[in-house]
């Protein structure tokens, strides 16, 4: 049993009460909503004649559903402006912020609450989402919920829930230049399997993410859950303090003091104990790419498709899985793989620093012929940022599409999908069967940096070779 | 408001497979929706297009069961309770599978739908059993952490915490929750960060 870490002092300062049940009550401090999770939770409050308690502590935005292209109202899909406009009267009825495209601050769920300020250490954050363990960067603790315990918290800002494990994940050490926060987390799943993080909360610790920018941490905590942890966390200290200061939502005058104090006071203790520890090392790192089905199915740039008959025996059959969907043998290098679209953006590498990596290697380039590329800021304001810094003209001249903020390709709810058995070059966090919208596209995930060299060769690149 | 899970018997459909996440449990394009209402008809859809009848899903002689047998890691991915409503809504009652996923566990006991654990080789046996003869009934049963098809009788596992929820017909935590107002806004006021100015 964990003991001394941020996870178990948040866990206990939130703590309502323990439940009949044996389970704990815990209280939700920021609960953000979106379009695709929430209309059924309101239905349920609505047919229950519930109040929603807090409505202060529910910030509301629209991403999935978004197009990127054209965002005139009412949307072309019917379904979409359906979701649209539910989303609305439940925000209007309820008296709940929201971040409407056009406000500004639109944008995707876990890319709007840290620009804002709103994402802070200590608190506990939910989000029908599964990628809400992004938040978990500013020592949060913070994971994805269903719709019904969406309207849980509507109905109460609390959750029933069975206290987690915590595994400290230690990589320490320099990254290799072209090695980038999404390629520490992909090799750490790649190591843990996609469902070694189930039960437990990741800690990450180590000298390499004490030396990462708050935007990449948020890289690598957005993609605990495709290791099977509901939540990930960093230890909050001077880069979460300066990122945070001066934001919207930020503590002002006296109270920021008091804040810096408190946030100090939540990280883990130097004698924690911990349900697990494991260790990596920067430095063995390479540029990593996904080849299969599941983002657990990863290698570096210069490895081979692995073969299933050496792996543990429980891999082998969902990698026989991942060769005939994928089409890709086993011992076939993965440089190489011609590719037909690449796509920059979603929560996990859609913001400024992202766009600003991409945009370093696209400068003096261009798309290859016939590859469709395009590039998503994660929010309106990374896309105002980045236009301001001349990155959008820096991609048109490359080639690339420079699209409004949302989630895009990364689920294809939206106009943005694969077509076909096309397969794409992403930046974002799932290459599921499936999931960029066609029910045979297929999917490689790695950094944006790495889509950028993909999407200007027309195959699988080191992006070293292009530094 | 909500009632007590303790036995549930019905035909059992295997669906082997490990790491099965939840946009192949229903794609993304079936959450365009604001109820989920429906859902039941897509569960699976594109796995089942690819196998062509040959999905179990599919397959006559499940049609109708209540108990799905899984293998690992099953709900895998993405938050959508659309997963679990979709499955539900086809008419499963109780999933039994090696492991699974935390969120799609989470979202099953706000259901109603207990997910129980089994080892890999009870639960491949349970699944062998069920195709050899689909018209056999499973029982399983909360109360013994068992689950019966003939003469296989597994043991199942899960938290004490949601085994309770079940048992106590507590699942839907809402009233108990919400019953807790004073004690809520007193752990609210007590945290800094609802007190600090923006």
């Amino acid at each position: 049993m964990s003991h001394g870490t941020l996870f178990d002092k948040v866990w206990a300062l939130h703590t309502v009460g323990t439940l009949p049940s044996g389970q704990t009550q815990l209280f939700i401090g920021l609960h953000l909503i979106h379009e695709v999770t929430s209309p059924q939770a309101f239905a349920m409050l609505r047919e229950r004649q519930l109040s929603v308690m807090f409505p202060e502590r529910t910030v509301a935005t629209v991403d999935h559903i978004v197009p990127t292209d054209s965002q005139a109202r009412p949307f072309g899909d019917s379904l979409a402006e359906a979701m649209m406009q539910e989303l609305e009267t439940n925000c209007a009825d309820y008296g709940i912020r929201f971040y409407n495209i056009g406000s500004g601050s639109q944008g995707i769920v876990h890319v709007i609450a840290p620009e804002q300020g709103l994402t802070q250490p200590g608190m506990t954050i939910a989000c029908g989402d599964s990628h809400t363990s992004t938040h978990g960067a500013f020592g949060a603790i913070a994971f994805g919920i269903g719709t019904s315990q969406v309207r849980d918290v509507l109905a109460s800002q609390t959750l029933a829930l069975a206290k987690l494990k915590v595994r400290k994940v230690e990589v320490n050490g320099t990254l290799k230049p072209g090695v980038y926060a999404k390629d520490v987390i992909l090799h750490i799943i790649r190591k843990l399997g996609v469902k070694g993080g189930v039960g437990y909360a990741y800690e990450f610790a180590g000298t390499t993410f004490e030396r990462m920018s708050m935007e990449e941490r948020m890289t690598v905590c957005n993609m605990s859950i495709e290791g099977g942890a509901r939540c990930g966390y960093v230890n909050p200290d001077a880069v979460t303090f300066e990122y945070l200061r001066g934001r919207d939502a930020a503590p002002k005058a006296a109270d920021w003091e008091k804040a810096v104090g408190w946030w100090t006071c939540l990280r883990s203790d130097p004698d924690a104990e911990y349900d697990d520890v494991v260790v990596f090392q920067a430095e063995d790192i390479e540029p990593t790419v996904t080849w299969g089905i599941t983002p657990g199915q990863g290698i570096g740039i210069s490895e081979t498709v692995p073969v299933a008959a050496e792996m543990p025996p429980e891999e082998q059959v969902i990698a026989e899985e991942a060769y005939q969907y994928m089409d890709l043998a086993a011992g076939t290098p993965i440089k190489g793989t011609p590719v037909d679209v690449c796509f920059v953006g979603s929560c996990t590498n859609g913001r400024i620093s992202d766009l600003r990596e991409a945009a370093t290697v696209a400068k003096g380039r261009h798309v290859a012929a016939g590859i469709t590329a395009f590039v998503v800021p994660g929010s309106e304001r990374v896309k105002q940022q980045a236009e301001a810094e001349g990155l959008d003209k820096i991609f048109e001249a490359a080639g690339f599409e420079w699209r409004n903020a949302g989630c895009s390709m990364c689920l294809a709810m939206n106009p943005d999908k694969l077509v076909g058995r096309q397969i794409s070059a992403s930046s974002s966090n799932r290459n599921f069967k499936g999931r960029q919208g066609s029910s045979s596209g297929r999917t490689l995930l790695m950094s944006p940096a790495m889509v950028v060299a993909a999407a200007v060769t027309g195959q699988v690149t080191d992006v070293r070779e292009l530094l | 408001m909500t009632s007590t899970v303790t036995t549930l018997t019905g035909r059992g459909i295997p669906l082997t497979g490990n790491d099965i996440d939840t946009d192949r449990i229903i794609p993304a394009r079936f959450l365009k929706c604001v109820t989920f209402d429906g859902l039941g008809a897509h569960a699976f859809e594109d796995d089942r297009i690819q196998r062509q009848g040959e999905h179990p899903f599919d397959q006559p002689q499940y049609q109708g069961a209540e108990v799905l047998v899984v293998n690992r890691n099953f709900g895998c991915g993405s938050s959508r309770e659309h997963a679990p409503q979709a499955i539900a809504k086809w008419g499963i009652k109780a999933l039994i599978g090696e492991s699974f996923a935390e969120i799609f566990f989470g979202n099953c006991v706000a259901m109603g739908i207990p997910c129980l654990t089994a080892s890999e080789a009870d639960v491949k046996a349970l699944q062998g059993a069920i195709a050899t003869n689909p018209q056999r009934t499973v029982t399983v049963d909360l109360t013994t952490m068992t689950a019966t098809c003939d003469d296989l009788s597994i043991p199942l596992h899960m938290g004490d915490g949601p085994r309770q929820m079940f048992l106590s017909g507590s699942w839907d935590a809402t009233g108990q929750l919400v019953a807790q107002a004073d004690q809520i806004r007193t752990t609210a006021a007590n945290l800094p960060y609802t007190r600090w100015s923006a």
